[in-house]
């Protein structure tokens, strides 16, 4: 089958009467103005929103392996090791600029990861919509494969839970491969205060 | 069996940690709630109200908020709704902005030319907003809901809440969506549940302790479109005024107790 029929097969339509994720993109593109960075292609969605908005957040599960396999490929590894500065990482976890129509294009982003995450126990103030990630490293190891593990995550969450509220920090060019080995390494490193 | 107890005993103390920091934030809640400098910005609303404006030099004082024109008393909790003259549905910024063009015979440019303000200098709509929500206060949240436009500006309300969007694939939900969690230390409330709903909405506009601003719920609608990495939403749209059309709607019932007081 098609991923388009795939997609018609598997997505509940809508109730009568309730607008589409189609007429809300058409409301929004006649509503909404580009600013600074923020362009009018981000009113778009891509397969992935259209999916997850349109099931709630619950794909079919054969329509959520197949546009995760998708996302998947999107994840570039750069060669050697994955894992950078846990310093640095605790710098741009702590961050939670980037992208904003307000946010100068080419300044650093951060990754927002306080904002969800619990990560060093120094930290208070965190947010709770993902999981805590104290202590992450502690049982997982920082072999090669764990390494590949988190930096895919961070790269592109969708490729592993489709519907995941967390952004695709470098398939969205938040993030440069730089910035996410320091943020692997603030996971993993045995040094870092994630893991102590 | 040592460093367990270590552990342990860390663990403890970062709960009370937690828990001190969150009854300090409590605390100062309670404080500002008792004498709320949204006062201020209601008193300089009244003055704008009043004072005559634009090429047809007259006031706002003519304006049909909905309840006939220049009444003031219940009009802001009976918004959005739909207006006949203007055939759409209307929050009561883009209310405003109608009297300002109509009425006052202003461009929609110049009177949109600062609609959020400063800590020094509030926008136009900022003190309208605090004057004339301040007239409802007693009065119970109810907003329209019979004409087809407004039922169509509720249901296209509730799609943006859920709309996947942006270049970090948010919507509303992804922050609003589960009870009991939070962005840092700021609780985030379920907006399309009733009982959350209710206290946030019954609260706005507000006075915004952290900026010293005074705050408008179009105001909230742009900064979370912004903090969701979308472009710009435009102020007093189609998708504006529906968002804040749905929340209130989800509230309806409430008494107006605002304008608040937000950290």
């Amino acid at each position: 089958m098609s991923r388009a029929a795939l997609l018609l097969a598997l997505v509940a339509l809508p109730a009568l009467g309730e607008p589409t994720p189609q007429d809300v993109q058409k409301v929004m593109q006649h509503d909404f103005h580009a600013r600074g960075q923020a362009g009018m292609d981000r009113v778009v969605q891509d397969g992935v929103q259209r999916v997850c908005t349109e099931s709630h957040d619950r794909p079919p599960a054969e329509l959520a392996k197949a546009l995760q396999a998708d996302q998947m490929k999107t994840i570039v590894y750069p060669q050697g090791s994955l894992l950078g500065d846990w310093q640095r990482g605790e710098a741009i976890a702590q961050s939670g600029r980037g992208l904003t129509w307000n946010d100068k294009p080419g300044d650093a982003a951060g990754g927002s990861c306080y904002n969800c995450h619990e990560l060093s126990p120094q930290e208070l103030s965190h947010g709770t919509i993902g999981p805590s990630l104290r202590g992450f490293g502690r049982s997982r190891g920082a072999s090669a494969e764990v390494q590949r593990y988190v930096y895919g995550k961070i790269y592109n969450a969708k490729a592993y839970n489709l519907c995941s509220q967390m952004p695709r920090l470098g398939a969205s060019g938040t993030l440069t491969p730089e910035q996410i080995k320091d943020l692997v390494a603030l996971l993993l490193d045995p040094a870092s205060p994630v893991n102590r | 069996m040592r460093l367990a107890t270590l552990a342990a005993l860390a663990a403890c103390a970062t709960l009370a940690q937690a828990q001190d920091t969150a009854r300090e934030i409590q605390r100062y809640r309670q404080m500002i709630a008792e004498g709320s400098p949204a006062e201020l910005f209601e008193l300089e609303g009244e003055t704008l109200w009043k004072k005559p404006q634009g090429p047809k030099n007259v006031s706002l004082e003519r304006c049909d908020l909905g309840e006939g024109a220049g009444v003031l008393k219940g009009a802001y909790v009976h918004l959005p709704r739909y207006f006949k003259d203007a055939d759409r549905v209307m929050d009561l910024e883009a209310r405003l902005l109608h009297c300002m063009t109509t009425l006052q015979g202003r461009s929609r440019a110049e009177a949109t030319r600062r609609v959020f303000g400063s800590a020094d200098r509030p926008s136009e709509f900022e003190s309208l907003s605090a004057y004339i929500a301040a007239q409802s206060r007693g009065v119970k949240i109810q907003p329209g809901m019979s004409h087809p436009k407004e039922k169509a500006s509720y249901e296209l309300g509730r799609a943006l809440y859920f709309q996947r969007v942006g270049a970090w694939d948010f919507s509303c939900a992804s922050c609003h969506g589960e009870e009991g969690k939070r962005i840092r230390m700021q609780e985030l409330p379920v907006l399309y549940k009733p009982e959350s709903a209710r206290p946030v909405i019954a609260t706005w506009p507000a006075y915004r302790v952290s900026t010293s601003q005074f705050i408008t719920l179009q105001w909230r609608m742009n900064d979370c479109y912004r903090q969701m990495r979308t472009p710009e939403p435009t102020f007093a749209s189609e998708t504006t005024v529906a968002l804040i059309h749905f929340l209130t709607a989800t509230a309806r019932g409430e008494t107006y107790r605002g304008p608040g007081n937000k950290r």
